[in-house]
């Protein structure tokens, strides 16, 4: 989807003539700026859209095609008659005008809620609330501050889901891109053919890895915690929380590496041994440079683009697979609240959740795209090189 | 075609990819085998039969060959059924209505643990006079001990463990206050506090019969605390059923979903780059759109509110997918390939668009899509999992990943039935690894790029 190529010819005029050299120059530097703010306003425009009609597809599955107000007319009906029966004044009235007290109640709530509306006109308002993170209240759930607001039921879940994923990915980064550079250079040694064999364990997802370390760690050896983010009741002690936090992270942590480390591992190794066999890093051997020197200058720099794609594609499969790894730990993060909320059927949350997916892969897609150019100065951004 | 077969020749020279193939055949003759034995119809009546089809089953039992690793041998289960001619009863006549009739239940005990249940099924015809029972248990050690009696109806089940009369007898005979009725009948005198005395246990049954018609069959089940090949979950299921049924499920979801959406995803990228133009650019578009869209929450949405039927999750795998990513590698490749000679040549012949789509575009990219094949399985077999494993899974089939929510949901790691989580798991570790080592080499052999380093 990205439009980036590498544009491999170099017009270098014979005639030098410095004013004219100058004057291009700045002219080539203002079409850049162009390209660059026209290309921009094109991909964002083209990815609201993508991200408006996944939403939206979301809002009509989501409400079941409308059937969902039905489910929401009957227990708006349940609620309404329970209230009723409850107060004193409904006791003395005939069931007339108990009928006649019960509907006109009932249509006062089916207005509340707006469900007077077709539901076609209302699927475009949610489409609108979601696009501009206007999410509204909830139906079932509560935030633990005892708040409807989806956005801050949401928020409150946020930090725990970025605190497990981030720390977990930025080792992953880490630990793979060294990892991958070591066995580059050690190729086809024992480590590199372990590596190449163990490759294939990342077919499985992390939350399987999640039920074997929970029993052999929890139920066997019962030094770790089954799950949930801090021991009951949590310490009050700031010290003794964050240990216990880290005590309940290590799990969680350690299944996300197991299940992607491999296949990553093997992946950069490979995109390292191609880039090492290009001729300017024999060129660089030869002039003599140090090991360390040629990997960061000559290898490394020009495998990031493939490095961070792979690295982009990995976290966006990932991510979706949040919500069963967070459910498996027990962990009080966005995707267990995704979870609960389709067992609440409880819409808006649903949505709310579905949208910050959505925006999250299209950001990925994005900033993608820019951080090519940072790291690879041959790309250049908005360069149409498909005609 | 050749050079795909000579290329899958290759494959011998991997052992890992060798090994995968041994698998995944086992995996398929399984697949072939499970349906004939055991067909759909009589697996679904097994899996949701409960109790009646169940009942001498023990409940929560490991797996037999549990005790070929442990010290301490777990009770086995011991079946004694006189409908099915384990026992023969002897009859006598005492007067011109009334037998009496004698059942002698004998079998052995060589395990170190006690039995968490004894039963004692009655099925007796009669027209008005119940049959009447008398029960004795006869240890290794030759005594003998009142077990109790009771009339027999058309389906008695007498529970020893909670008949408090013979525990309270047992307490009194064994000297130990608060010993169970198991343990008391199982327990060895002559040895300290309460352990199991081994050898041959017999239990005498006395039935007197009122009516010349009437008849009793009764069963003896000494329940184990492990049984059969994969043992048995908390609604005295055997786990082999679901295990067997899951393999075919597992490769038909995966193999059906790895096949349909490559095939699908590469004809609408040779159909794209071939037209061109806005056809090309709607594609291109669509596929953008379907990325965003996140698969594994909409699965999960249908999951919960509309069927959890395992072929309309399939189903709609595979229209997720049909836009899928993917064709973004197909349609480079394809792009390459429309401009090659024998295209021209083709075109100057006079062929069609679908000629050219499907006799020229789409075999020059078969290679490719073989190991891209394979290599996707995994991942759907797991996807199914995962949605079994979050309570979405197939309602009435049984699956591997509906094994592992059950165990979940009974919370079999905290108790410690961990072959309940660790067969299906197994299983699926096995079907998964043994695609993606195949499908690992394959990638080898057709990119060649790959194989030099």
């Amino acid at each position: 989807m990205a439009a980036n190529t590498i544009t491999g010819d170099f017009n270098i005029n014979a005639e030098v003539d410095v004013e004219s050299i100058e004057a291009s120059a700045r002219k080539a530097r203002m079409q850049g700026i162009k390209r660059l703010v026209r290309y921009t306003l094109l991909k964002l425009v083209a990815l609201v859209f993508t991200v408006a009609v996944g939403v939206y597809i979301t809002i009509v599955v989501a409400n079941m095609g409308g059937a969902v107000d039905k489910i929401r007319l009957g227990t708006i009906r349940e609620s309404v008659a329970l209230a009723a029966t409850a107060d004193p004044a409904f006791k003395t009235m005939n069931s007339e005008q108990r009928v006649a007290y019960i509907n006109s109640r009932v249509d006062l709530e089916i207005k509340r809620y707006g469900l007077d509306r077709p539901f076609l006109v209302r699927s475009f308002e949610y489409l609108w609330d979601g696009m501009t993170l206007n999410f509204g209240f909830s139906q079932q759930l509560v935030s633990d501050s005892g708040s409807r607001l989806v956005r801050n039921i949401l928020l409150e879940r946020l930090p725990s889901t970025l605190l497990l994923f981030g720390s977990a990915n930025l080792i992953l980064f880490f630990v793979a891109l060294f990892a991958g550079l070591s066995l580059s250079r050690r190729y086809g040694s024992m480590a590199d053919k372990v590596v190449l064999a163990l490759a294939p364990t990342s077919a499985a997802p992390a939350w399987f890895y999640g039920l074997f370390l929970i029993l052999i760690f929890a139920a066997m050896l019962k030094v770790l915690p089954f799950g949930g983010m801090v021991s009951a009741p949590p310490p009050d002690n700031p010290v003794d929380y964050l240990l216990s936090l880290l005590n309940h992270m290590i799990l969680p942590m350690a299944a996300w590496l197991i299940s992607a480390i491999f296949l990553t591992a093997y992946n950069w190794r490979t995109f390292f041994l191609i880039y090492s066999s290009e001729d300017y890093v024999e060129m660089a051997k030869a002039k003599g440079l140090s090991d360390r020197m040629i990997e960061r200058r000559y290898i490394l720099r020009p495998t990031l683009p493939n490095i961070i794609t792979s690295f982009a594609l990995l976290l966006i499969t990932l991510w979706t697979g949040a919500i069963i790894f967070e459910t498996v730990f027990n962990w009080p993060g966005i995707g267990q609240l995704y979870y609960r909320a389709i067992g609440a059927f409880d819409t808006p949350v649903i949505v709310a959740n579905v949208v910050l997916y959505a925006y999250l892969l299209a950001l990925t897609v994005f900033v993608l795209d820019f951080v090519y150019a940072l790291v690879d100065p041959r790309v250049r951004v908005g360069d149409g090189g498909r005609k | 075609m050749k050079g795909i077969l000579s290329s899958l020749r290759q494959l011998r020279q991997y052992p890992t990819a060798v090994i995968g193939m041994i698998i995944i055949g086992l995996l398929l003759v399984v697949s072939i085998i499970t349906p004939i034995i055991m067909p759909y119809s009589e697996a679904i009546r097994l899996w949701r039969g409960g109790e009646l089809v169940w009942r001498y089953y023990p409940r929560n039992a490991a797996p037999a060959w549990q005790n070929w690793f442990t010290s301490t041998d777990l009770a086995a289960s011991v079946i004694i059924d006189s409908s099915k001619g384990d026992i023969e009863p002897t009859f006598e006549q005492i007067s011109a209505d009334t037998r009496e009739g004698f059942y002698s239940y004998e079998f052995d005990f060589p395990y170190d643990t006690f039995p968490p249940e004894v039963i004692l099924f009655a099925a007796a015809k009669y027209a008005s006079k119940q049959p009447f029972v008398e029960l004795t248990w006869i240890t290794p050690d030759g005594r003998e001990i009142r077990a109790g009696e009771f009339s027999a109806t058309a389906n008695t089940s007498v529970r020893f463990d909670q008949d408090t009369r013979l525990q309270r007898r047992l307490e009194r005979e064994t000297g130990i206050k608060g010993i169970t009725v198991i343990e008391g009948l199982f327990d060895d005198p002559s040895k300290e506090g309460i352990q199991v005395l081994q050898g041959t246990y017999r239990l005498d049954a006395t039935a007197l019969l009122f009516e010349p018609e009437s008849t009793l069959d009764m069963t003896f089940v000494s329940y184990g605390k492990v049984h059969g090949l994969a043992g048995t979950d908390h609604q005295r299921r055997d786990l082999t059923v679901a295990l067997l049924w899951g393999t075919p499920i597992a490769m038909a979801f995966g193999l059906l979903a790895a096949v349909f959406t490559t095939v699908t995803t590469m004809s609408i990228a040779a159909f794209g780059v071939w037209t061109g133009g806005w056809v090309d650019g709607t594609i291109q578009r669509i596929t953008e759109v379907n990325a965003i869209i996140p698969l594994l929450p909409i699965l999960i949405m249908v999951g919960t509110l509309y069927s959890r039927s395992i072929w309309l999750m399939l189903g709609l795998v595979i229209v997720l997918s049909i836009f899928g990513l993917q064709i973004k590698n197909y349609r480079a490749i394809f792009l390459q390939v429309k401009e090659s000679p024998y295209i021209d040549a083709a075109r100057a012949y006079g062929a069609g668009s679908n000629r050219i789509i499907f006799r020229y575009l789409i075999p020059r990219v078969l290679p490719l899509i073989i190991p891209a094949i394979v290599i996707l399985v995994p991942g759907f077999v797991f996807l199914e999992a995962s949605l079994a494993v979050l309570g979405l899974g197939d309602p009435v089939l049984p699956t591997w990943g509906k094994l592992i929510n059950d165990a979940n949901t009974q919370g079999a790691l905290f108790n410690g039935y961990y072959y309940w989580i660790l067969l299906p798991s197994a299983l699926l570790m096995i079907a998964g690894l043994a695609f993606a080592m195949v499908g690992f080499a394959l990638d080898r052999i057709f990119n060649p790029r790959l194989r030099e380093v």
